[in-house]
């Protein structure tokens, strides 16, 4: 088991770092980050000044390696808009988007799951249906347009919660809802596929003989089973709900993380950008590994082998 | 004489399909005494199993069951409640299924699985449901108990796990255990020591046990009634002395040549076959059901047959020896 | 006596029907891709024929008849969906915005598609250090934050509709990668693979007709599926000023446009999201019933 931890630990680095080595030639080749520096009224020879003083005149290889050691460090430079350590920066909003992406999947979990198991049990009936449907219509749904929708509705029109900032828990209900809903239809669906699948199987029918009640037969034994799989599937969400961090978070002005992408790009502050692409990498890629760990967990199977 | 354990007469399953409804058992009767062990036989399709998951009234929700009466030790199960289902299932009457590799829970340890069984039924701690599974994980002939508790399913050959099906079964003591095909999933060498095994228990625990095979040298070993069945119906019961000595249906005929009996059959003689397939049960179904493949068939086995007793041996057929000596034997 | 049509349906008595015309009847007998496919036809039309369609120039504006509003709020027929804050109308906007998503979706698709397959199919057939490389590669995508990696692109190289084009094209190829190698990898051990080596066809040869075809039902499927994907991302991107740059009709740009009057104006916000919904929609349920149509047992 151990080695095979290592060995994934060994690629996901491997991974993590052609991520970071990928995003940071982008920016390389991108403008002239002395130009974003110097701001624009300065003349040729301020930009030429800074480049040489800052080393944007060095090899790219060069640069990377110096920003990937300051990096393991723990030390991702200064922003250009800010002028404060990027890591304190980014610090400072993760919490935000960490707690939005824990209450996303949680959503997304509490709604998908029993959704999917009720239409599992009664396939093809009214429920079935409109689990399915739920399913089809939230992936087609682009997420700013809903974000809107629910800002129009609950916190305009009817006035019940608000519609922006990070005040109290009640201004994380919208930006939950709107970030948890994309996640919805696959884990519905593969709750439903998954428990079709093992109330089907014939340890299901021996917890009936033994003579359990249905509510035991049903989350004793056929849950347990079939939810292995969606657990998997959740982390990797939530691996992927950072990305759409930056959307909502723009749209419900929340100052997490994502947020602070986008005023990032939006001001070229490279820095900012650049160790955001990293550390968002680096999450995707722990929640993945997360997820082949609650899969040996909670599956015996997997476990010996 | 004591009441039997087990009393079933004219049971009928029907299941809807598109094509009509398919009369999968039509009108079985049987009876089943404490600590008697009856083999029902039949070839697959003959709705042995579905026999047994009536019993259990573990059928989908689809099949539609009935009977003139089904009783357990007086419980009329066609009309019991799911509750009362419940408390029979697994406490007084058990099942032990063909699959042993998938029979049991992956997510869970054997020890939990056997001390469910018990826990599902009876208020007894913990530690106690541990003790009793360790007691019946030997009692069916499981070295090293103790540490198997802990062990999950597909850590177990598929001989050990049919054992353990079987250690499950019998957590509650029931007084009756089905067992359909239980060894059929399993090696040549196993099968022996499991049936052993279920016989040598029923007969200590004074357990009736009905034992679902489509292999006629189990009956033999184990057997003290046995019901041939075919398309659904019972063609011949009766205790296996007489099934063997003196089988009188022409399907239980066809089915002693089919193998080689020990004394009985000559040395490089040809083992018999039956020819023809089984009918299509959809819709209804006329006269005898054995008819299509009968050697001694008539036009009047179209009609009503009689069931002809005598004792405990039963059968079905329109000639009263189960054979065509002349055109004159037909009777009424 | 028999006639020609007699024997015809004598003869699909005895021989059943062919494979197309099981296909077809599946095809007719599926709501869901029925329904998709009419919708998206019908969107694809409107973008064909949007000059002839569209009342107006999208482009044109108009400071005198800047903010009417639509026909159901007392505006007039001239513009049946009102004009925006530049006196363009509305509805012409959201017609051309049609050509602009579709446009982005099929093109988008396409690149990635052939990046995709080219790589999926490379490791599920070759196998060994060129499926080491590719998975590697799938994984590398796979742990990009798209939406991050693909703002800051557009940031850099400015936003247009060719860089959004592009950038999307570069960065959606992962699930035809992972879907065509699986498929490849399956495909490969069948007999007829081996049959077509035996007899010394060359590699090319057998990619693309022993493989190609044998794959060629995924590679639709997906080809829908990531036709949506690239949609809602020029949308999201575009919303959020870093997609395609106004003046051009972008659906996600019209909502950003009419974020600002939306509780006053709220079709503003609505309609073009509503559109974008429909057309995702579609796609989507072409896509899965196209899943479900060539090869049933696949079904979730």
């Amino acid at each position: 088991m151990l080695q095979f931890i290592l060995k994934r630990l060994g690629l996901a680095l491997l991974v993590a770092f052609t991520v970071s080595f990928i995003s940071f030639s982008l920016l390389f080749l991108s403008g002239d980050p002395a130009a974003a520096l110097a701001g624009e009224t300065a003349s040729g020879e301020d930009i030429e000044a800074l480049r040489r003083l800052y080393g944007f005149d060095r090899p790219m290889l060069v640069q990377y390696g110096e920003w990937l050691f300051s990096a393991l460090q723990g030390d991702f430079g200064e922003s250009y808009y800010f002028r404060l350590p990027v890591a304190s920066l980014i610090a400072d909003r993760l919490s935000v988007t960490m707690t939005l992406g824990v209450c996303g999947i949680t959503f997304a979990l509490l709604t998908a799951v029993p959704l999917g198991v009720v239409a599992a049990i009664r396939p093809n009936s009214i429920i079935d249906r409109v689990a399915l449907f739920i399913s089809v219509a939230g992936q087609a749904m682009p997420s700013f347009w809903f974000g809107l929708i629910l800002i129009v509705v609950f916190a305009i029109q009817l006035g019940w919660l608000p519609p922006s900032g990070t005040d109290t828990w009640r201004h994380f209900i919208l930006p939950t809802v709107v970030l948890g809903y994309y996640a919805m239809p696959a884990i519905m669906r593969l709750t439903r596929a998954g428990m079709l699948d093992v109330l089907n199987s014939d340890y299901i029918r021996t917890a009936r003989a033994k003579g359990a009640n249905e509510r035991r037969v049903l989350f004793r034994h056929a849950l347990r089973n079939a939810i292995i799989p969606v657990v998997s599937l959740a982390a990797v969400q939530m691996g992927f709900m950072l990305g759409g961090s930056i959307v909502v978070e723009s749209i419900f002005a929340l100052h997490g993380a994502g947020y602070l992408a986008w005023e990032s790009i939006a001001r070229n502050d490279l820095p900012t950008v650049q160790a955001l692409i990293l550390i968002f990498s680096m999450f995707y890629i722990v929640f993945t590994f997360l997820a082949d760990v609650l899969n040996a967990w909670l599956d015996p199977r997997m476990r010996s082998s | 004489m004591t009441e039997p354990l087990l009393s079933v007469r004219n049971l009928r399953l029907d299941i809807p399909t598109g094509g009509g409804t398919l009369h999968a058992v039509r009108g079985i009767d049987f009876d089943l005494n404490r600590g008697e062990t009856l083999c029902i036989v039949g070839e697959s399709g003959s709705g042995k199993s579905l026999t047994s998951l009536a019993l259990m009234g573990l059928l989908g929700r689809s099949i539609k069951r009935n009977a003139d009466r089904m009783t357990f030790d007086g419980i009329e199960l066609t009309t019991a409640s799911q509750g009362q289902m419940r408390k029979l299932r697994g406490a007084r009457m058990s099942m032990i299924f063909q699959e042993p590799m998938t029979s049991l829970n992956p997510a869970y340890t054997i020890g939990d699985q056997l001390a469910e069984a018990l826990l599902l039924h009876r208020k007894v701690s913990r530690p106690q449901a541990r003790d009793r599974a360790i007691e019946l994980l030997e009692k069916v002939g499981i070295t090293a108990a103790e540490s198997r508790l802990s062990q999950y399913p597909h850590q177990l050959s598929g001989g050990l796990r049919q054992r353990v099906m079987i250690a499950m079964a019998l957590m509650c003591e029931p007084e009756l255990i089905i067992a359909d095909e239980p060894t059929t999933a399993l090696d040549v060498t196993i099968q022996a020591q499991i049936l052993r095994l279920l016989h040598d228990l029923g007969r200590e625990m004074n357990m009736a046990v009905i034992l679902i095979t489509h292999d006629l040298g189990v009956v033999a070993r184990v057997a003290d009634k046995v019901a041939v069945m075919y398309a659904g119906e019972l063609v011949e019961t009766g205790p296996v002395g007489d099934i063997f000595n003196a089988p009188s249906h022409p399907y239980t005929r066809g089915l002693l040549r089919c193998i080689p009996l020990p004394g009985k059959t000559d040395r490089g003689a040809k083992l018999g076959t039956i020819p023809g397939i089984v009918p299509s049960l959809v819709g209804e179904v006329e006269g005898c059901v054995f008819r299509t493949r009968c050697p001694h068939a008539v036009a009047e086995c179209r009609g009503d047959i009689p069931k002809r007793e005598d004792g405990n041996h039963a059968f079905r057929c329109i000639f009263p020896d189960g054979k065509r000596q002349s055109e004159k034997e037909l009777t009424v | 006596m028999a006639t020609a049509s007699t024997h015809d349906s004598l003869l699909d008595e005895i021989t059943g029907p062919t494979p197309g015309q099981m296909l077809r009847k599946r095809i007719f007998g599926h709501q869901g891709l029925l329904i998709g496919a009419v919708v998206l036809i019908i969107l694809t039309i409107i973008a064909i024929l949007a000059p002839w369609i569209a009342p107006h120039d999208p482009y044109a504006q108009s400071l005198m008849t800047r903010m009417e509003p639509p026909v159901f709020m007392g505006g007039t027929w001239e513009h049946p969906l009102g004009t925006d804050h530049l006196g363009r109308d509305y509805l012409s906007r959201l017609i051309y915005g049609a050509r602009i998503s579709l446009l982005i979706g099929a093109v988008a698709a396409l690149i990635s598609g052939l990046i995709g397959t080219a790589m999926g199919v490379a490791a599920g057939y070759f196998g060994g250090k060129v499926d080491a490389v590719v998975t590697f590669l799938i994984n590398v995508r796979l742990a990009m934050p798209v939406v991050l990696v693909a703002l800051a692109v557009v940031a850099i190289l400015g936003g247009s509709l060719q860089v959004v084009i592009m950038v999307l094209g570069l960065l959606l190829w992962d699930r035809f990668a992972v879907v065509m190698r699986a498929s490849t990898m399956q495909v490969r051990r069948r007999e007829y693979v081996a049959a077509a080596q035996v007899i010394g066809a060359s590699t090319p040869r057998i990619l693309l007709s022993e493989i190609m075809p044998n794959i060629a039902n995924n590679l639709i499927v997906v080809v829908t599926l990531e036709m949506a994907h690239a949609i809602l991302l020029e949308a999201a991107l575009s919303f959020l000023g870093l997609g395609v740059q106004p003046p051009t009709p972008s659906w996600g740009l019209m909502v950003s446009e009419g974020k600002n009057m939306m509780l006053f104006e709220p079709w503003l916000v609505l309609i073009p999201g509503a559109v974008l919904f429909v057309l995702v929609l579609a796609i989507n349920l072409m896509g899965d019933g196209l899943r479900d149509v060539t090869a049933p047992e696949n079904r979730s």
